[in-house]
């Protein structure tokens, strides 16, 4: 069922999180529960939608000033007494964390949630050269002790039972065999990272915002990992892309009130730390990353992806997402952002995340940003066909739809024929060859067509 | 190298007009502020404490916490401390820390605390409680009023913490304490 491809596509590992069918329900049910959360919270701010038109317009600003902002960001930064670096690219950024590093001699660091270090796989370029990243933010801890990565941008390891994380605790953390308290658990991850803040020296973190008027960034967290790390280190890295920009201090309210509240339901995170000079005697790093954000600002359809400020509401909307995982995406960002973000990087290997996709338009309505997620999903699909990257099976489907659909007479003959299939030979829609008919049970087929239902009914009137 | 390289490249890539960022006034909040402040706060495993007076404070503060290492920042408030261990490591046996909150925010029920006010920016987030006291009078509705209040404040380091730290990403059951405070009390000055 791979088609052409050179790797599985998001169906292909898709149905290997549907073998379990317990536990897509009940990551399903988990996602849209939190969904509702964020109903109700956003249900309590009157100004919900103007918010979100705020929001999407300041970061239009952003996109279209954004080399000015960047400059004036740096300069702020630097009388602020933080260094500044660029990087173009993945490699690039890995370097110039890896030279920070061996400057300051260490071979242990701790680093908060960074969905940039994830695109960028810091964690991997570190390891290969001789320095452990511990990740403090619990679920990272979680799947990284699984050697895993996260499967949800806010959430990352939703897809783990409580009783597998008791299990994973007992083998690296030698809590006893069979306890799975999450309270317990956490208080045991507790002690145990404990011990790694108290011991680095340098703590990377992601950033949620960037202020061009001042040079601060602000990092929002729950657990309160990326303070303690920083506050604790004698050398902070903040990696950042370049769209984190924002241009003044006050914009940050507009974002700060959509942003828990999209994510989890929160009025908002329990920490918004605003990082602006270093704590006396610190240093402080800031990495300003592109790595193909500005060439994705030159495609006039695809640029207001740029716009994300990773809530994750439209994966747990994801009537996909909800039923595929999140490791289905194969991606670091998955669900329905992910799918317009992966593309952008490399087109033919993400060539299958447009595709995981009903096009219902959900994420879109929930984005606190506004970004006409489903739109670029389909025009993604377009993009994508046209190239090429399409797997045979698909390329073949889609031949023979334009030839039926452009086709008035066939279309007409083939619905004939397909109603008389369908009844005479009943499993031969549900076989293995119609991957529409996994998990799926055929509908019995109508005797008529809507066409001569249509035509009928008519003259009866 | 990379600046120049990648300044160029975002510059080609801009539009040729630049979008204004509209005008945007939120509209008039209705409710009462230090009753929302509350309810938020307690919603989100936060507690709150009305009190008369700073005694009230100390009061509570050696009933619960006698025998443990109580950091306070504010004068009045047992155990007062002018000066702090240089390396903050040491104050990971902070039994409580009370500190002097800027102001709070109703809609969400966050505090505002800047390094001029946590005697250690480690602090807050390395102590095992904590106490912040706030006026009243000092509760804004929004962020919006909260960033108006905030302005050009020259702060090296600011935070909204709202209640105790906190996760749920063991199957979504929420636990407070994951790695800062376990608990977050608001003295409510009144």
């Amino acid at each position: 069922m791979m088609g052409n491809q050179p790797t599985q596509d998001h169906a292909t590992r898709a149905e290997v999180f549907n073998r379990d069918e317990a536990r897509v329900d009940w990551h399903d049910k988990t996602l849209w529960f939190i969904r509702q959360k964020r109903d109700r919270a956003a249900w309590t701010i009157p100004d919900w939608e103007a918010l979100r038109d705020q929001a999407s317009a300041i970061k239009d600003n952003v996109l279209s000033n954004l080399h000015d902002y960047l400059i004036s960001f740096e300069a702020q930064a630097q009388r602020n007494g933080v260094v500044v670096h660029w990087a173009a690219d993945a490699e690039e950024h890995n370097e110039i964390v890896h030279q920070i590093l061996k400057r300051h001699q260490v071979s242990k660091i701790v680093k908060s949630k960074s969905m940039l270090t994830e695109e960028c796989r810091l964690n991997e370029y570190l390891h290969d050269h001789g320095v452990e990243v511990v990740d403090t933010d619990l679920g990272e801890r979680i799947v990284q002790l699984a050697g895993e990565p996260p499967s949800h941008i806010v959430l990352p390891c939703i897809h783990w039972k409580k009783e597998e994380i008791g299990a994973l605790f007992h083998k690296h953390l030698g809590t006893p065999e069979g306890n799975a308290d999450p309270t317990f658990l956490t208080a045991a991850a507790r002690t145990h990272l404990r011990q790694s803040f108290m011991s680095s020296k340098v703590a990377i973190t992601g950033v949620n915002f960037g202020v061009a008027e001042t040079g601060e960034i602000v990092v929002c967290t729950n657990e309160g990992n990326a303070d303690l790390g920083v506050q604790l280190a004698d050398v902070h890295i903040a990696c950042m892309g370049i769209e984190k920009l924002i241009p003044e201090r006050k914009h940050l309210s507009v974002f700060l009130r959509l942003l828990a509240r999209s994510a989890t339901g929160q009025p908002i995170t329990t920490y918004s730390s605003h990082f602006r000079k270093p704590r006396p005697g610190q240093e402080m790093h800031i990495v300003l990353v592109d790595n193909g954000r500005s060439e994705r600002m030159k495609h006039h359809s695809f640029k207001n992806a740029l716009k994300c400020i990773r809530c994750g509401a439209c994966m747990n909307t994801c009537p996909v997402y909800r039923r595929s995982g999140g490791h289905s995406y194969n991606y670091a960002i998955a669900g329905p952002i992910g799918s317009i973000l992966a593309p952008s990087l490399d087109m033919k290997q993400y060539a299958d995340l447009p595709f995981a996709s009903t096009l219902c338009g959900s994420c879109s309505n929930v984005c606190p940003v506004k970004i006409n997620i489903h739109e670029q999903l389909y025009q993604w699909r377009q993009v994508i066909v046209q190239a090429g990257y399409v797997s045979k099976q698909k390329e073949v489907g889609i031949a023979a739809m334009t030839a039926v659909l452009s086709r008035p007479w066939l279309y007409r003959y083939a619905g004939n024929v397909g109603r008389w299939f369908l009844k005479t030979f009943p499993t031969l829609a549900s076989n293995k060859i119609n991957p529409w008919a996994k998990q799926r049970e055929m509908p019995a087929p109508p005797s008529q067509s809507f066409r001569r239902w249509y035509q009928d009914n008519r003259k009866k009137k | 190298m990379s600046r120049d390289k990648m300044l160029l490249a975002i510059r080609e890539a801009l539009p040729k007009e630049a979008t204004a960022i509209p005008d945007y006034q939120p509209s008039a909040t209705s409710f009462d502020v230090v009753q929302k402040f509350i309810d938020t706060l307690v919603g989100i495993g936060g507690a709150v404490i009305k009190v008369s007076s700073l005694s009230v404070v100390n009061d509570y503060v050696i009933k619960h916490f006698s025998g443990q290492r109580v950091v306070s920042l504010v004068q009045g408030v047992d155990s007062y401390a002018t000066t702090l261990e240089a390396d903050p490591h040491l104050l990971e046996n902070v039994a409580l820390t009370v500190v002097p909150g800027a102001f709070g925010v109703a809609e969400n029920g966050a505090v505002w605390i800047t390094d001029g006010s946590m005697g250690d920016r480690a602090l807050p987030f390395i102590a095992n409680n904590l106490a912040m006291i706030i006026s009243a009078q000092d509760i804004v509705p929004t962020l919006h009023e909260a960033y108006q209040r905030i302005g050009a404040d020259g702060y090296n380091f600011g935070t909204f913490i709202a209640g105790p730290s906190k996760t749920a990403d063991i199957e979504q059951s929420l636990v407070l304490g994951a790695h800062g405070p376990k608990s977050n009390t608001i003295f409510l000055l009144a």
